[in-house]
């Protein structure tokens, strides 16, 4: 049987989350225009007032907000209330660029750990569970959400932050946690070490996970939840829009629904920003209908994915969003090709290779590059060159096959590629030294 | 009864970086493992150091406690003329009968009589037979020890 966190919201008739939004929306965006001037600004640019916002079908009016933008008012910029009544600050990693800092009134983090607690009850989470949230603490919101959700839902939480791998399996054992959250490559990599400790999946008593801040494949959910013996979840969020459970997954695990008593999402075409019909493949763009202190409207993620309103199975009614294909700035082009490290990942997991590896792009006599370091596989390896050289062809051929164009594959001992204790940095190009845009 | 001749071979795969040798050497002594044969395959992206030892399960156990790569194949090590056309004879007659060589390497002389030599071929079984059936003194794991 389905737990839900709050029942009556999360199974809410589509009408009425319907309705429920188009009031929000427009006190929102009188509220942001009387409060943030910056964002009163680009409405005026636009020629745009909260009088022309009555509905759903005016959202598409108002201005979008992007990163630079978020960058640009930094810190103050976008904050909507007195710093007075502000209890607390997140910020982004800054792996894109200059930091944002987010800011949250105690209401900003009560909808947050709320949100975070129905992802913790659609993984199976009651007050009987023991939540280790091996996300870091600190500036980054994976932590300090997860670890909000799982006070709210009433479980017993083992405030771990990441690292100290020993440690967490240490913990993990002796006090019996049942549902553990972090990054996905994390996961994996305990998975890993618990392996090499001599433990198997049955030896714990972990029974779900709640992994998201990156951007992992069905193939690697498959792997964790075998290493782990657990059922894998997927959140998703964004330190712009609060962090980790803006939207989550239910049992039914083929995509996360979007708290949308909070949010509305659109996906828009990214060259465009034009908004595109359901099912269509494009840009998410958020619009939060609750934030106090930090408001967003028409955030866009730069996360390029697919959003369905097909009934679920779990009986929730808000809109789902597939896993996001990539981040749109993950996005690389190669050699006029557009890849993101997802596909190849999909196809390294497909031939049986860790879920560990690097991806180098450069430019070399005008012409891209694309090399990609993978671990060999355990006991796999051979004592003539021509067997390990046709290792590397063969999986060569398969990222060909996925992407149009080759890359030179590189096999490097087993756990050689530096382990992730929070995002993975999968990616580096070299072509950004030459100030090529990319 | 079939005796099984071949001798084992470890082999370590290193990356093209600084140190990566000293690395092996250094277990290896660690271990008071002496290598009785070694050659150091390269490419452009990685090495395979394949070695013949005294003691090839230590060693093994050794390299893998440092989180080497490595596997162990059977390679058929062979006693040959110490003598001008010495080898040539051993070669010429795997030719003739089509057996293949992916690689081979010499041990480190301990003889005036013989030389010593690794051969890596698609069939063990069928190098030995051929080679013993000719005069030539195939080396079993305890001959290596004892060298």
């Amino acid at each position: 049987m389905e737990n839900y966190f709050q029942k009556d919201i999360e199974t809410m008739p589509v009408e009425k989350i319907k309705e429920m939004q188009a009031e929000k929306l427009v006190n929102i965006v009188k509220y942001v225009y009387d409060n943030v001037e910056y964002y009163r600004d680009k409405m005026n640019e636009k020629g745009v007032t909260p009088d022309d916002i009555k509905g759903l079908e005016d959202l598409h009016k108002l201005p979008f907000l992007s990163k630079a933008d978020l960058r640009e008012g930094y810190p103050y910029g976008l904050l909507a209330t007195d710093l007075k009544n502000c209890v607390r600050i997140h910020s982004t990693s800054g792996t894109t660029g200059k930091r944002v800092v987010a800011f949250y009134t105690q209401h900003d983090i009560d909808i947050w750990n709320e949100m975070c607690a129905r992802a913790i009850v659609a993984a199976g989470g009651t007050d009987e569970d023991v939540v280790q949230v091996c996300y870091g603490y600190g500036l980054f919101t994976g932590g300090a959400g997860l670890d909000g959700g799982s006070h709210k839902v009433g479980c017993l939480t083992l405030p771990m932050s990441s690292g100290n791998t020993e440690r967490q399996i240490m913990f993990m054992n002796d006090l019996g946690a049942t549902i553990i959250c972090c990054t996905p490559s994390y996961a994996a990599y305990i998975g890993e070490t618990l392996k090499e400790m001599g433990y198997k999946p049955e030896d714990n008593k972990l029974k779900a996970g709640i992994f998201g801040a990156e951007a992992w494949t069905e193939e690697m959910r498959r792997d964790i939840e075998k290493a782990l013996g657990i059922k894998a979840y997927d959140i998703y969020g964004l330190t712009e829009t609060c962090g980790p459970g803006v939207a989550f997954e239910c049992s039914e695990q083929t995509g996360m629904h979007i708290n949308e008593d909070h949010f509305i999402a659109e996906i828009i075409d990214p060259d465009t920003g034009e908004v595109l019909p359901e099912g269509s493949k494009g840009e998410l763009v958020f619009t939060a209908l609750d934030k106090e202190a930090f408001p967003l409207l028409r955030y866009r993620t730069r996360d390029i994915c697919v959003l369905t309103r097909e009934k679920c199975s779990c009986g929730r009614t808000f809109i789902k969003m597939c896993k996001p294909m990539g981040r749109s700035d993950d996005m690389m082009i190669i050699r006029g090709v557009n890849v993101f490290p997802s596909q190849i990942e999909a196809v390294l997991l497909n031939e049986g290779y860790a879920p560990n590896y690097q991806i180098m792009v450069d430019r070399v006599n005008n012409s891209d590059t694309l090399d990609v370091y993978v671990e060999a596989k355990e006991g796999d390896f051979s004592d003539k060159v021509k067997d390990m050289a046709e290792k590397e062809k063969a999986l060569a051929g398969a990222i060909k096959a996925m992407l149009g164009i080759n890359p030179k594959v590189h096999l490097v001992a087993p756990k050689s590629i530096q382990r992730s204790e929070g995002k993975a940095v999968r990616v580096i190009d070299k072509r950004k030294r030459l100030g090529i845009n990319v | 009864m079939e005796i099984i001749m071949a001798i084992k071979q470890l082999s370590v795969f290193v990356e093209n970086i600084e140190g990566s040798l000293a690395t092996i050497t250094d277990a290896l002594a660690e271990e008071n493992i002496d290598i009785r044969a070694m050659c150091v395959a390269d490419t452009q992206e990685f090495g395979i150091v394949r070695m013949i030892v005294d003691d090839a399960p230590s060693a093994k156990q050794k390299l893998a406690d440092k989180n080497l790569f490595l596997s162990v194949t059977e390679v058929v090590g062979v006693a040959v003329d110490d003598e001008p056309g010495g080898l040539a004879k051993a070669v010429r007659l795997l030719a003739d009968n089509g057996i293949n060589l992916d690689y081979m390497y010499a041990f480190i002389s301990v003889s005036k009589k013989y030389a010593y030599v690794v051969l890596r071929v698609d069939d063990n079984d069928a190098a030995e037979k051929l080679l013993s059936s000719k005069g030539f003194k195939i080396m079993t794991d305890d001959d290596v020890k004892k060298m």
